[in-house]
């Protein structure tokens, strides 16, 4: 499909409608981005340092880090085998299923972080047998986990959904046909595809997995240098009017989603032509 | 080397897709399934190409049971409508593919591979293109690579779905005939679905014509023309008329005159004739169905007149250009007179 290319608004109604979006962004994303990074450096580079350097926060960086590397992959699985069988299969529930996957996005991170503790706390249902197998699940690693999970599920799913419908089953059809299975039909026709949907749903979710707050809350315990992810360990800092080191750790977490961003960004820089011929298909 | 379905049965949850459909092809015929959009042709491709399983029946080639083969095991070209070309892959590799996916023991080697693809680059006339991707190629020429891409696998059949329906008139004309030489020069067994009957009666050895999932007629192009077996047939094949009469001894009695009748099936009494439009003739004074001139249309070598009779029915016929037709002008009446008319159950 090859659209008109758009060109600079040169009517009154479109130039304070982009007026609008801009002053919009400005207010709403760039305002808070800045302050939150004024605030840190506002003390010198020496306080910054020495916050970040403390041994609560550089486990709390690991952590956050860790959870969202079990996470992600998790739902990235999740989410090609969910695309998949929405798009390539006819069944029943179909509806069902796709309102299921857009559940943890309309509930409140918190409730996500409750029905784990409903199932796995002390006192849920499976707490007792938990307890006497020494196994621990909320309050330790496997449960910030589990919310990270639940909280960033639909992202890779929500991605894919569309840009799989679109593109239909004539090309995996095709190769069928030509004698590949089931495997190399998935890693040459299918994969390379989406690759760039999957790369794009995978990215959002480690920036949402690893700014996860209420979910993670409720389940981590808050134990320092143990189960404190950097929202937590932001918070914190934060309610114990160490300002300083809460806007430090914040710059830190805002950095990391930048990254994020910036990878994307390169990403498709780098391989804009092969984007470009994927879409006009 | 034939195929042979037999007796083929689908149902899907709502309609009978097929009901015992049989037909043969033979070894390097070019066979066309034609019919309207519904007629179950696509959905008896799809069971030939092993995408879809009959509930009845038998498919086989060459005396291998298909239906106990896997799609990717009955070694089937198959060109779909809409080429479904890999999009990530240069036009070589696309070509390539059905050899580099095979398991490594029954893999040409690379330089095998590439010369290959460079044969059949070259037979669709594309040397060119190899390192193209298919989003920069025009429809034909992606069309000649999606049926490249299928003849590189050797196939035993070659499937073609709809090939040129998503292509303009002028390149369909010309992709035909190039498609019957690469057809001739491989010789290997094709069938085609169409609902186009011009396309079929002209690339085609012999036509199966489908019409709800059953069979109305096979044959070649030319017997399906002249010796049409049913009304469907009849009607599907060309523009066509209609006129109630009433059938005596081979001929249709018109009231005040009668036309010769070719009869298949339906008996002595009222019945509806069907007549093609050039088997007609047009004059002032002699015997035939008043009608007046709605429009004088050329239409090549030939005259094409739209016709109305007195009780609003419209006939459409062809003539020669000859000093009777030549001066005929909208409003004019004359009589119609068909020379030949058929007759059906």
């Amino acid at each position: 499909m090859r659209s008109r290319p758009a060109e600079a608004p040169k009517t009154p109604a479109a130039i304070g409608l982009s007026l609008v979006a801009v002053f919009w962004l400005g207010l709403i994303i760039l305002l808070p981005l800045v302050t939150v990074l004024f605030e840190a450096s506002k003390a010198g580079v020496e306080p910054f340092l020495a916050a970040v350097a403390e041994p609560d926060t550089i486990a709390a960086i690991q952590l956050t880090l860790l959870v969202a590397a079990i996470a992600v992959p998790l739902n990235a699985i999740f989410g090609i085998a969910a695309a998949w069988c929405i798009t390539r299969f006819e069944f029943k529930g179909k509806g069902l299923l796709l309102t299921i996957i857009d559940l943890p996005f309309t509930i409140s991170p918190v409730i996500a972080g409750l029905v784990w503790m409903l199932l796995f706390g002390a006192q849920g249902w499976f707490g007792a047998w938990l307890r006497l197998n020494d196994i621990h699940i909320v309050f330790a690693l496997p449960g910030l986990v589990l919310a990270t999970v639940l909280v960033t599920l639909p992202f890779v799913a929500r991605e894919l959904i569309p840009l799989m419908n679109d593109q239909g089953t004539d090309e995996e059809v095709a190769a069928r046909t030509l004698g590949a299975r089931g495997w190399d039909i998935f890693f040459r026709i299918t994969l390379p595809n989406i690759k760039w949907a999957l790369l794009y749903g995978v990215l959002l979710c480690t920036a949402r997995a690893m700014g996860e707050f209420g979910a993670v809350s409720v389940v981590s315990g808050h134990i320092r240098g143990q189960t404190n992810t950097l929202p937590l360990q932001i918070e914190i800092l934060y309610n114990q009017y160490e300002a300083v080191a809460a806007f430090a750790c914040a710059s830190i977490l805002a950095g990391l989603a930048l990254i994020t961003l910036l990878l994307k960004s390169v990403l498709e820089w780098r391989f804009a032509g092969e984007l470009a011929a994927n879409r006009r298909h | 080397m034939s195929l042979t379905v037999s007796n083929i049965t689908k149902t899907f949850t709502k309609f009978a897709a097929l009901s015992d459909v049989t037909f043969e092809a033979e070894p390097g015929e070019f066979l066309a399934l034609l019919g309207p959009s519904g007629s179950g042709k696509t959905t008896l491709l799809r069971l030939l190409a092993g995408l879809d399983v009959p509930d009845s029946g038998a498919i086989a080639f060459d005396g291998d049971n298909f239906l106990a083969l896997n799609a990717r095991d009955r070694r089937i070209g198959m060109v779909f409508q809409s080429y479904a070309l890999f999009r990530h892959m240069t036009v070589a590799e696309n070509i390539a593919f059905g050899l580099t996916v095979r398991p490594a023991k029954d893999r040409p080697s690379k330089a095998d591979i590439k010369a290959k693809v460079e044969s059949l680059l070259k037979l669709i006339q594309l040397e060119d293109y190899g390192k193209r991707f298919p989003a920069q190629l025009s429809g034909g020429q992606r069309q000649r690579v999606a049926l490249a891409r299928a003849l590189a696998i050797s196939p035993r059949i070659l499937l073609l779905d709809e090939p040129f329906g998503a292509l303009d008139a002028l390149v369909r004309k010309d992709l035909r005939r190039w498609l019957r030489r690469i057809h001739d020069e491989t010789g290997v067994t094709t069938v085609f679905v169409t609902h186009d009957q011009e396309e079929a009666l002209d690339l085609a050895d012999r036509v199966v014509v489908l019409k709800e999932g059953r069979i109305e007629q096979i044959g070649k192009p030319l017997e399906l023309y002249r010796d049409p077996a049913t009304a469907f047939v009849f009607e599907f094949l060309g523009a066509n008329n209609q006129a109630s009469g009433t059938l005596r001894g081979g001929s249709v009695d018109f009231g005040g005159f009668s036309v010769p009748a070719i009869v298949k099936g339906g008996s002595e009494g009222a019945v509806t004739a069907r007549f093609r439009p050039f088997d007609t003739q047009v004059s002032r004074s002699g015997p035939g169905f008043p009608v007046k001139v709605l429009s004088v249309l050329p239409a090549g070598a030939n005259l094409r007149l739209e016709l109305q009779g007195d009780g609003g029915e419209v006939y459409e016929t062809q003539h020669a250009h000859d000093a009777d037709t030549s001066e005929l002008k909208a409003g004019d009446t004359v009589n119609l007179l068909p020379t030949k008319v058929y007759v059906f159950a």
